[in-house]
């Protein structure tokens, strides 16, 4: 039941929003990122879709330990292509981050660190 | 063992080559000494690295000011993208690079720190690790690189190759608008700069596309991106100027379509009628918007 109101909440805000968006475009100019998606791919801009697009990477914001404010302000910072990007990516992508390796790999590692293909201990001296 | 190592060889490492045959045109050594370090805390090397390379280049950042904007606290880091996007929420143009040793050079040797992802561990096993790239020494075959504790990081071609490469060779530098990489290409600058305008002021997106414009001259998303943020800053007869340019040289809809409006709003009619007429011929993606424009000037 959360889940579905969840939902309708956010198609309905896409429905009002999207019709505000609708006719403030009939007035405005072609925007460089309308152009740089048509010479990217030929096709015009989905607006229906990067709407919904916006929201559900809003809330796999705030899932992975962010505040509705913070989450805001940070899709608001992308564009489309990179909201879309991130919405695909944001469980799998690279997180750079982390100096540390788990305990079970961690004589690989220490091998691999001196034969110099990884460098994962400040201590290590590659051989090569 | 022997297996793994096999397959960790199998990287397409270019070191060898590279220390057989110099990049031309390269001093043997680099090393951006006045770069700013920020020592990482846990699991903060994404702002530490980009705080180190915006303050480098002029846009004084401490980390923490960084850490509401890119760092991801449910996935212990931060993301590409929004690595990205923080470099512009400071007022800089942030642009990937080609992934090769030598741009990397080419870049440091022009003054630019580069942000590199690392991935220190095993594909299977990763260990994500954002480093500025600082400088090189082609004799003893390493970079220098600021990395999460340490200051001065010296790591061997090859080492830092296997780990770059582990990390899919991405790269980005930041830039002042108005400037750009010495290595980007027109399509990655092109991408950077219409992300910029995104949420940049308009004069500095102006800026930047026009000393983009002055390397690849031919590029229409620049050019449009050019009229569009003169027209945010309220010039229009300069917007004009820039999509009459625009639709000539490219003969593009969308380039005639906002013409037409903007010599609509300066009272030129005729000149927009004739615009938006060329605008609906060409058709294309947006010629419900460009039927829509005739509609404004006839009316």
């Amino acid at each position: 039941m959360n889940r579905f109101k969840r939902l309708l909440s956010v198609l309905l805000a896409v429905c009002f929003t999207n019709g505000v968006m609708i006719q403030t475009a009939q007035a405005a100019l072609v925007s460089t990122e309308q152009v740089a998606r048509v010479a990217a791919d030929g096709s015009a801009h989905q607006r229906l879709n990067d709407m919904l697009t916006r929201a559900d990477v809003q809330a796999e914001l705030e899932r992975h330990g962010l505040s509705a404010d913070v989450a805001k302000e940070r899709i608001a910072a992308l564009t489309d292509a990179e909201a879309a990007a991130l919405a695909e990516q944001i469980d799998s992508a690279p997180a750079g981050g982390i100096i540390g390796a788990i305990l079970l790999v961690f004589f690989v590692l220490l091998v691999t660190d001196i034969l110099g293909f990884t460098k994962v201990f400040p201590f290590t001296r590659s051989v090569r | 063992m022997l297996a793994l190592l096999a397959a960790l060889a199998g990287c397409a490492v270019q070191s060898p080559r590279l220390l057989g045959a110099p990049p031309a045109g390269l001093p043997p050594r680099v090393e951006l000494t006045a770069t700013p370090f920020f020592p990482q805390e846990d699991y903060q090397c994404g702002p530490a690295a980009l705080a180190t390379t915006l303050s480098a280049i002029g846009f004084p950042t401490r980390p923490e000011a960084l850490v509401d904007r890119v760092f991801l606290p449910g996935r212990q880091g931060s993301l590409q993208i929004e690595m990205l996007a923080g470099a512009r929420g400071r007022g800089a143009v942030a642009t990937r690079i080609p992934g090769t040793l030598d741009a990397l050079m080419r870049e440091t040797h022009h003054g630019n720190p580069v942000v590199v992802l690392q991935n220190l561990g095993l594909s299977w096993a990763p260990s994500w690790h954002y480093a500025v790239v600082i400088g090189y020494d082609l004799d003893a075959a390493h970079f220098v690189l600021r990395s999460g504790p340490m200051e001065r990081q010296e790591l061997a071609f090859s080492t830092f190759e296997y780990t770059w490469d582990r990390g899919g060779r991405w790269a980005f530098v930041v830039t002042p608008p108005g400037m750009l990489p010495a290595t980007a290409t027109e399509a990655e600058a092109t991408r950077a700069l219409v992300a910029f305008e995104h949420n940049a002021p308009p004069d500095a997106a102006t800026r930047a596309y026009r000393a983009a414009l002055a390397r690849w001259p031919d590029n229409l998303t620049l050019a449009m991106g050019l009229g569009n943020t003169l027209y945010a800053q309220g010039n229009k007869p300069g917007a004009a100027a820039a999509f009459r340019n625009a639709a000539q040289r490219h003969n593009d809809a969308a380039a005639y379509n906002n013409l037409a409006m903007v010599l609509l709003e300066l009272g030129r009619r005729d000149e927009a009628r004739s615009a938006a007429k060329k605008a609906v011929s060409l058709g294309g993606p947006f010629q419900a918007q460009a039927a829509d424009t005739l509609w404004r000037v006839n009316d």
